[in-house]
């Protein structure tokens, strides 16, 4: 995976030759998105939100329902066109939204929320789904295509089920399906709706592990996330979201605190330390 | 699961793509494309010789080698001139007629299936043939038989759009839906074409009915054959190509967004050439239905759900079907013909029960 990852970064620097430099010390690499506004049926969904996640970290986007989170990633990922010009997205650099949609997937990776299929696909078939950008619409699988299958499966521990059919895994087995087909497209940057949405806490922390081998590997990774509880063990980076604007974001430490939460959640929040970790851990009680 | 919790190392060891990893038992799947060419030209070969009239096998080759020039370098004496006629005229055009549309329809009935994420779309179930019926009879009445394809296409192209509008307008646009709102297109395109039927023909008009809503072969000459065939070869082909870009639907509109395909220009175009091979097959030989349906889904038990070799098995093997499905309907009964549309359905109905049974929990 870390060669994969090399080839990658060079087919990026070569794919954004010309633009300022990749990640580097000035702290430029990773997500810069600028005045990003989305509207449907004349209602504002995001009022120009300014977000960054940095590389080599796993960001986590929070906000209660509704705050926008889901929506954010799509025009991230350039699946809903931003409906305002002046919305601008880097992504080390270079505007993310302005590549071609086939080049823009080699670079970067959504994880969809309770994606499935009816049709008999095998695991490994949904895997090499996430190789289509990387070849010519003709061609067929090459053996690259399944030396990254293979290590994508492997990455997420899913190679013992690669000949079970999709549809008979459980949540927490499809959910790591999606995750290896996403890292089949060996993308730099990766974006993931509610990775941990219906999982139990093993698959969760699992799931999280994952991410942050991944951050480790210097992949760009941000994630909309429920639980705060879960975001304030596993994040780095977090922005948090309410009616479509950020209302916090930065390190889990600063951003995660009483004042902020109980107002975008109308609840009491008591922040404690891991006695074990050192990070926060979360308390909520009603506000009377 | 406990995989991954235990491994210590952080990153995953050099992967090698040798047999290892258990390799889905479908990998083999490529070798049933010769195998569906020849069980294609056997059918056709075969096919050609059965038949109610007095003719023997050696008639029926004694016919087709004079054709194709043969004759002469085999030593065969030609044959008669209404016995060549009825192996040249009729038995071969109305088989060749039926491969090509039996190819198209099953091309079809994937590519719907694929872009709308619907077991059960087809070209008949979704409403399309009926509109191509009553496009083609519209034009029959009126005498502009040059613009029998167009005006086929053309009510393809809007009965479906009106189906998936129909659906749209209901909700959320889920398999049922569409279905139901195909259902009414279908049923209305069908009874506007009986009307148009009534109202003009002063011959059998019964026949003629049941054979556009039925479908047909039995008046194919060789310019059906050329007509579904190019229909067939050409935007068949074309469909078939786009395996990859289909595969990317798998999980639905933004997983293949994220893919990098362009989703809503991509839907269209592909409809669009749905549309205009239905329209062009079903003006040739009426709406038969099913095969669209049915095809697809036998062939992914051999190839699984990826479309590289789905599409062309789907073409091969729903030529052989349609040819075989034709010889029975002209001779189970001989000397009375069914429309082939009544045995593609007493095969094909049964099967859609059953996919609605297995695909209960999508509705």
């Amino acid at each position: 995976m870390t060669d994969v990852r090399t080839d990658v970064a060079r087919d990026l620097a070569h794919d954004l030759a010309g633009g300022p430099g990749a990640t580097g010390a000035d702290g430029q690499g990773g997500i810069d998105a600028r005045r990003v506004s989305w509207t449907v049926d004349g209602r504002l969904i995001l009022d120009g939100v300014d977000a960054t996640a940095p590389p080599g970290a796993v960001s986590g986007l929070l906000g209660p329902n509704g705050s926008g989170k889901s929506t954010l990633l799509r025009v991230l990922a350039g699946v809903e066109a931003p409906s305002d010009d002046a919305t601008r997205v880097a992504f080390d650099g270079a505007d993310l939204l302005g590549l071609g949609r086939r080049r823009r997937a080699r670079v970067l990776a959504l994880v969809e929320q309770d994606a499935t299929t009816d049709l008999p696909l095998t695991v490994l078939d949904a895997v090499l789904l996430g190789r289509i950008p990387h070849r010519s619409l003709l061609a067929g699988d090459s053996a690259r295509d399944h030396e990254a299958a293979r290590a994508a499966l492997e990455t997420v521990g899913t190679s013992a089920f690669a000949a079970r059919e999709v549809a008979t895994l459980s949540g927490g087995e499809r959910q790591r399906v999606h995750l290896a087909r996403a890292l089949a497209q060996e993308p730099a940057l990766l974006m993931l709706d509610e990775p941990t949405n219906h999982l139990d806490i093993a698959a969760q922390l699992d799931t999280m592990r994952v991410l942050r081998r991944l951050a480790d590997d210097g992949v760009t990774v941000l994630a909309a996330l429920h639980d705060l509880s879960l975001a304030a063990q596993t994040c780095d980076h977090v922005v948090l979201l309410s009616g479509g604007r950020v209302v916090a974001a930065g390190d889990v430490h600063d951003v995660l605190v009483p004042d902020v939460l109980d107002d975008v959640y109308g609840v009491r929040t008591e922040v404690l330390t891991h006695p074990r970790t050192g990070r926060p851990v979360l308390a909520f009680s009603p506000r009377d | 699961m406990t995989a991954l919790r235990t491994r210590e190392a952080p990153r995953p060891a050099p992967v090698s793509t040798g047999a290892g990893t258990a390799a889905p038992a479908r990998r083999g799947a490529a070798w049933w494309v010769p195998v569906s060419v020849a069980v294609l030209v056997v059918t056709v070969l075969v096919a050609v010789t059965i038949g109610p009239a007095d003719l023997s096998v050696g008639d029926v080759w004694r016919s087709i080698a004079g054709h194709l020039g043969l004759g002469g370098a085999l030593g065969l004496e030609p044959l008669g001139a209404l016995q060549d006629g009825m192996v040249w005229q009729l038995r071969l055009p109305r088989i060749l007629t039926a491969a090509a549309v039996g190819a198209g329809l099953a091309v079809c009935g994937v590519v719907m299936q694929s872009l709308t994420r619907n077991p059960l779309a087809d070209p008949y179930l979704l409403g399309l043939s009926s509109g191509a019926s009553l496009g083609a009879v519209l034009v029959l009445v009126v005498g502009w038989t040059v613009l029998l394809p167009v005006a086929a296409f053309g009510g393809a192209v809007l009965a479906l759009v009106a189906a998936l509008g129909l659906a749209g307008a209901i909700g959320t646009i889920t398999p049922t839906r569409t279905v139901l709102a195909g259902l009414a297109v279908s049923q209305l395109a069908a009874a506007a074409t009986s009307f148009v039927i009534f109202w003009s023909a002063t011959g059998d008009s019964y026949r003629e009915i049941l054979s556009w809503l039925m479908g047909s072969v039995a008046g194919a000459t060789w310019t059906s054959v050329a007509v579904a065939g190019i229909a067939t070869l050409v935007l068949g082909t074309l469909l078939a190509s786009t395996g990859s870009v289909l595969d990317a639907f798998t999980f639905g509109d933004t997983a293949a967004s994220a893919l990098g395909v362009n989703v809503p220009r991509v839907r269209w175009l592909l409809l669009v050439g749905v549309a205009l091979l239905t329209g062009a097959l079903v003006s040739q030989s009426g709406s038969i239905g099913f095969v669209g349906l049915i095809l697809p889904h036998a062939v992914r038990m051999l190839t699984g759900a990826r479309h590289r070799l789905l599409l062309p098995l789907s073409a091969l093997f729903g030529a052989s079907f349609l040819v075989w499905a034709d010889t029975l309907a002209r001779t189970v009964f001989a000397p009375r013909e069914l429309p082939v549309g009544i045995v593609t359905a007493a095969i094909g109905a049964p099967v859609f029960a059953l996919l609605l049974w297995r695909g209960r929990r999508i509705a």
